[in-house]
């Protein structure tokens, strides 16, 4: 073990408080009177539901399928009847609800037949990511990105190194460790499907030094097998945000990740180690992604731990299975405390992303010291682990200057929250990013709903132009006839009613008489341009 | 004195040479600020500026005839954009900040007059003559022209739905020291 | 419905307790100088301390701004103590009142307040003042000299305020040039650096009283390092500047130009490098801009002491570094992760 490691820009320590949720062995949550499947769990398209209301379905059937190339598809966590298609409240930042499948458990636990294949490395990589995406496996570190989109490296690239991401950096989260701890196959079998899919050359697993115990169990089940040459367990310093996929590639490998790319522009593919598991789970099982272990913890919580849980508990029913909540409980948090987003209702489910449940007092937060503002100090450009100039995107997200903060390489931002957890002034730095990220969505989005109106605009303006031409033109025929001489004129009229009753006729006779008749209408005002146009 | 007079004289036959050279071959077709003015503009053709739709706004603004905070639709985002392009200094916007509507067709009303289709800048309702019409409500730009022209009143303007995929994030509240200025 | 941003969790760290540890990083030197030149520095402390305390209510109310928050968070005390640190020990009531008028009112407040201030409020009050008063600024009490002619709290008192002297004493007695002044009078005379130096006001080796007030601002500012409160590399990159270009003058010409321990230590070097320019409002903000900007101020330093019209020239260099300072971020940015270019 004599890889050198490498460095990256700042970074902080923070109190791990891991021993909270460790004390406890494994529990299995119960399950619950309803679970809640939203449809999107992931980052992509949401899935498209394959069950009606009131349909029987059994444990792992899939009940949404995956919408495009980067989806994931749904499945039953267990048997039951489907009793509603609806918006739920989901865990997201702003509270608002999404499209979910409800499904009342019946308790009976009948499941769809597994296919195991225990002869994966039989299988080309592509089979292989297709058994992976239909077994609805997403990135369970946090992020969700659908498993088999990262798998696929492409055609004509060349994958260097698999990491395995159990860095696990943020404070109180345990599950990764306790994985890492108690089922150490499981990952190491994961971690060698995804080699094999990847057709990788190494595979390296990344673990904080504060977790000595996974990184023996792992390196002992590596030895085991006889896997060293194949697999590496690398010791990484704690410090977060260690964990951060950027991050953990730089310093396993000392490349570094290109702004707006992705890992695999340098060779490198990284993966969590519960995704791992999973992968092995669904591949050498034939079990989709069904449940996952969540770590319930926090000095709100009376009885923290580790549960394994089925996809779609509602987060407040798992709390109450905890022991509920103690007397200074304050907030509910969905993963860590420096990422972790705040959750409003209860009721919103544990979702595949959901590695933690954190319920904090708020002697934890220190939050109540008021908001100064900024003395330029630059503790967070030195804490910024992208080297940003959080001081500067301050100052531009603030005052709406989005270019500016885009010069700044706003985007590069990871959201990290090492520079609101050091800045003294006590400044939501992370809130003034993520404010100044959507609103620059939102005027693309409007930048691209006004071109799309311009030219709608322009194209009927130009409509009513070539229509009063006509118009004009059909004018003067008319006068020109006029002048020609008021008999004829009148002839022609009658002519001309003749004609137009025959052809009415004739027209009744060939088209069904549900469609209006074309050419009774005064040209053109009704719905052609939308199909016209392009 | 003669010299001096020379002089002179020499070096403004010289620049005006140089001006007029200048003013043909860099010589600028059309107006490109009207351009710019208008990519700006959220083409709703509302006329809530007082002129007929975007463009004539964007032309009067180059010629510098009225202010840039006359957009409604535009909101805060387009005063400011339309101040940093043009140099001048961001007015707060007239009539304040709007909620973003959409206009909707209550469809058992409609008599199907096709007289709303007639004052939709942008074409998005869809329908034939006594036949009952429908709003493409992705096309919308929220104008509200369709609402005057109605005779039965039953197009009414209902606000966006708020969707995870389009939520922002809310700007924090202040530090207690002031609210602008940046600082290079 | 107000949406909460993660992070959840917040360091310890406060603006109020930054300006605290860097005021008690400061006492020792403080007290020291006390020893040295007596009841003046106190009550300048004093006095620096009440005016801005009532120049800052008074700029919060009409600006508008909450008075609590503003007037704990101790940036006004940290002002006043680099003014009062930076004064003359022995003037008139009204001086550090007007120093902390320009301070408080015109470079903190009339800017936008803490943190929009381009120029370090305390050194725009002691510049202003150097300009205007010039009699008033340049008379220092001689190290010790106060004791020497029992010149108490209620002389000094006395002094300040009705400007009288008690009949035993003349101002003579017990003022006096500065090391600095001494030097730059000296060579101005075509005296060698040697003969200057070889008064008693030197001291052991730059001037007495003053080279021990400066080691304690020295080993203030390193606490402040140790403790992480201050970055390493503005009073690296300043004394660093000013030893080089020191040393390199001195080396060329001994006689005519004064070491670098006598820069180093003899006037306002030390306060500046560890105190007044790492002020993080008005400095550079990336490390290696901090360098620059620490090294520019080192330079000019010297520049002004040498040919200027001003025996010390901190103050001055740190103004014009701060102008400086935008240009040197901009020049500065550090690469980001991902942008090109490996290490």
């Amino acid at each position: 073990m004599t890889r050198t490691l490498h460095r990256f820009h700042g970074g902080i320590h923070l109190p791990d408080q891991k021993a909270l949720s460790l004390g406890r062995p494994l529990r299995q949550a119960a399950l619950p009177s309803e679970l809640v499947l939203p449809l999107q769990q992931h980052i992509g398209a949401a899935a498209q539901p394959l069950v009606a209301v009131g349909e029987r379905v059994l444990e792992g059937q899939m009940v949404a399928r995956p919408e495009g190339f980067v989806s994931a598809p749904v499945h039953a966590p267990t048997s039951g009847t489907v009793i509603a298609i609806e918006a739920r409240p989901v865990p997201h930042p702003s509270g608002l609800s999404a499209l979910a499948i409800v499904l009342q458990p019946d308790g009976e636990g009948r499941t769809v037949e597994y296919q195991p294949h225990s002869d994966w490395s039989a299988l080309d990589p592509s089979t292989l990511r297709n058994l992976i995406r239909d077994a609805g496996i997403v990135g369970l570190g946090g992020a969700g990105f659908p498993t088999a989109v990262k798998l696929n490296p492409g055609p004509h690239t060349a994958v260097e190194t698999l990491i395995l991401n159990g860095a696990e950096c943020e404070p109180y989260i345990t599950c990764d460790q306790w994985l890492m701890q108690e089922r150490p196959e499981e990952i190491i079998s994961g971690a060698l499907i995804m080699r094999h899919a990847l057709q990788a050359q190494e595979c390296l697993i990344g673990i904080e030094d504060n977790k000595p115990a996974a990184i023996a169990a792992l390196r002992s089940e590596v030895a085991r097998r006889g896997l060293t040459e194949a697999i590496e367990v690398v010791e990484v310093p704690t410090r977060y945000p260690m964990g951060g996929e950027k991050q953990l590639i730089k310093v396993l490998t000392g490349k570094e990740v290109p702004t707006q790319g992705l890992p695999i522009a340098v060779g490198v593919v990284c993966h969590n180690v519960a995704t791992a598991a999973s992968v092995h789970r669904a591949v050498e099982l034939g079990e989709p992604l069904i449940r996952r272990i969540v770590t319930v913890t926090g000095h709100g919580a009376a009885q923290p731990g580790n549960f394994e849980v089925p996809l779609g508990i509602p987060m407040g029913e798992l709390l109450a299975q905890a022991g509920g909540t103690t007397a200074g409980f304050s907030r509910l948090i969905m993963g860590g405390p420096m990422m972790g987003i705040t959750v409003e209702q209860p009721q919103a489910p544990v979702i595949k992303t959901a590695n933690c449940l954190l319920a904090v007092t708020d002697d934890e937060l220190e939050r109540r010291a008021p908001v100064r503002p900024c003395i330029r100090c630059g503790s967070c450009a030195e804490a910024c682990p992208v080297s940003l100039l959080p001081q500067q995107l301050y100052w531009y997200a603030k005052s709406k200057e989005f270019d500016r903060a885009q010069d700044y390489n706003l985007f590069d931002c990871i959201e990290c929250g090492c520079c609101a957890f050091v800045c003294p002034s006590n400044l939501p730095l992370v809130q003034y990013y993520r404010y100044a990220k959507t609103e620059i969505w939102a005027q693309e989005r409007e930048k691209r709903a006004s071109d799309q109106a311009r030219r709608r605009h322009e194209y009927r303006v130009a409509r009513e132009e070539r229509e009063r031409l006509e118009k004009e033109a059909r004018a003067k025929k008319k006068a020109a006839a006029l002048a020609e001489g008021e008999s004829d004129d009148k002839k022609a009229a009658i002519q001309a009613a003749i004609e137009r009753a025959k052809a009415k006729k004739a027209q009744a006779n060939a088209t069904p008489p549900a469609t209006d008749p074309p050419a009774e209408q005064p040209a053109g005002e009704g719905a052609a341009p939308a199909e016209e146009k392009h | 004195m003669l010299t001096a007079i020379f002089a002179v004289a020499a070096l403004a036959v010289a620049f005006g040479l140089l001006l007029g050279f200048a003013a043909i071959r860099f010589r600028v077709e059309g107006d490109p600020v009207v351009e710019k003015i208008d990519a700006l503009l959220p083409q709703t053709q509302c006329g809530q500026c007082g002129f007929a739709g975007c463009r004539p706004y964007a032309e009067a603004i180059a010629s510098g005839e009225v202010e840039i905070n006359r957009c409604p639709p535009g909101g805060e985002t387009v005063v400011l954009a339309l101040a940093d392009l043009l140099g001048r200094d961001a007015a707060p916007l007239e009539g304040g900040e709007q909620q973003k509507l959409k206009a909707a067709i209550d469809e058992q009303t409609c008599i199907g007059c096709t007289l709303c289709l007639q004052a939709c800048p942008v074409d998005a309702i869809l329908g034939a003559p006594k036949h009952m019409h429908t709003v493409i409500t992705t096309e919308c730009t929220g104008c509200e022209l369709c609402l005057e022209p109605c005779p039965v009143d039953c197009i009414a303007m209902v606000p966006v739905k708020l969707e995870i995929a389009t939520w922002r994030w809310p700007l924090p509240k202040p530090p207690a020291n002031r609210e602008e200025g940046p600082r290079p | 419905m107000a949406v909460i941003s993660s992070p959840h969790l917040h360091s310890p760290a406060k603006v109020s307790g930054v300006m605290l540890q860097v005021i008690y990083a400061l006492v020792p030197a403080l007290l020291l100088e006390f020893w040295f030149f007596g009841w003046g520095l106190l009550l300048n402390l004093l006095l620096t301390l009440a005016a801005g305390y009532l120049f800052e209510a008074a700029m919060l109310q009409l600006r508008g701004r909450p008075l609590a928050p503003f007037l704990s968070d101790g940036s006004m005390a940290v002002t006043a103590v680099l003014l009062a640190a930076a004064l003359p020990p022995l003037l008139p009531f009204w001086v550090p009142v007007v120093g902390m008028l320009f301070a408080i009112v015109i470079a903190k407040h009339l800017y936008g307040g803490l943190g929009y201030n381009p120029f370090n409020p305390a050194m725009v009050g002691y510049v202003v003042l150097l300009i205007s008063f010039p009699l008033e600024m340049s008379g220092w009490v001689a190290p010790g000299g106060w004791r020497l002619h029992d010149f108490g709290l209620g002389d000094s008192l006395n002094y300040a305020f009705s400007g009288q002297l008690p009949p035993h004493i003349t101002l003579d007695a017990i003022t006096g040039a500065t090391p600095l002044d001494a030097m730059r009078t000296g060579l101005g005379l075509a005296k060698t650096v040697s003969e200057v130096e070889s008064r008693p006001l030197f001291g052991l080796f730059a001037g007495r009283g003053f080279e021990w007030v400066n080691l304690l601002v020295l080993s203030g500012g390193l606490w402040l390092i140790f403790k992480r409160i201050i970055p390493w590399h503005t009073p690296v990159g300043l004394l660093g500047g000013l030893f080089v270009t020191a040393s390199l003058f001195h080396l060329v010409a001994p006689d005519q130009f004064a070491g670098p321990l006598f820069h180093l230590l003899s006037g306002g070097a030390m306060l500046g490098a560890f105190f007044i320019a790492t002020d993080p409002v008005t400095c550079a903000t990336s490390n290696r801009g901090r360098l620059i900007f620490g090294a520019g101020a080192g330079v000019l330093i010297f520049v002004i002491r040498t040919w200027g019209g001003y025996p010390d020239g901190t103050a001055f260099a740190v103004l014009l570094m701060n102008m400086a300072a935008p240009t040197i971020d901009y020049y500065t940015q550090p690469r980001v992760y991902g942008h090109g270019g490996s290490e």
